[in-house]
């Protein structure tokens, strides 16, 4: 059950500190989700966790496997060039989806320009 | 000593990332209009991907990275079909 790989004393401690840092920051990201109240608030919360929370893990990640196989082992670097480049795109078409569906049916809610 | 300490955090950090998945399913089930649902549904297979990457740590494995990987290309072309469809009413046109 419990489980973990055999490190040296300061990579576990990077590797700890990385992985819980990035798990309470998409935490924190999913929480707005629930709190804020309309969609373009909560279109912003969980890009905490696409963005920092993603890189603290892969930092994680990447100095586990270079301390197991010791060797550079970059090819997370990949996970998060990919996100990177793809989170803006998805959540702007999702928010001009939205603007375009509350403008057709005139509902209120829809922030100034 | 470094052992235990990396298991429990490691532990922990999946518990704080699946009770992220948890409140993400929340908002897909109860979210007022479908955008919210598909805006809920991305950081629901993102979470859901770092919690990947962290089984990865703590087998030492690199086979989980390779599911993150895919869930990250799958979970970005399947927002983009949902948010075109939310616009136009159709996919492909």
């Amino acid at each position: 059950m419990i489980q973990a790989p055999d490190l040296p004393l300061w990579a576990a401690i990077i590797v700890g500190v990385f992985v819980l840092l990035g798990a309470v920051l998409t935490l924190i990201g999913a929480f707005g989700l629930i709190r804020f109240r309309s969609f373009y608030e909560r279109v912003h919360a969980p890009t905490l966790g696409s963005t920092l929370g993603m890189i603290c893990i892969l930092i994680a990640s990447i100095t586990c496997f270079s301390t197991l196989q010791s060797r550079p082992v970059i090819h997370e670097i990949l996970i998060a060039i990919f996100i990177t480049l793809t989170t803006p795109v998805t959540l702007m078409l999702l928010a001009r989806a939205a603007l375009y569906r509350d403008r057709r049916e005139g509902s209120g809610g829809i922030p100034d320009d | 000593m470094s052992t235990l300490f990396l298991a429990l955090t490691i532990t922990m950090a999946q518990i704080i990332l699946g009770l992220a998945m948890a409140c993400s399913a929340w908002r897909v089930l109860k979210g007022p209009r479908a955008q919210d649902r598909v805006l809920a549904l991305d950081a629901l297979y993102l979470a859901g991907m770092l919690l990947l990457l962290t089984y990865g740590i703590q087998t030492g494995r690199t086979l989980f990275f390779e599911a993150a990987f895919v869930i990250a290309l799958l979970g970005f072309a399947g927002t983009v079909a949902l948010a075109k469809f939310l616009m136009r009413g159709e996919v492909i046109e």
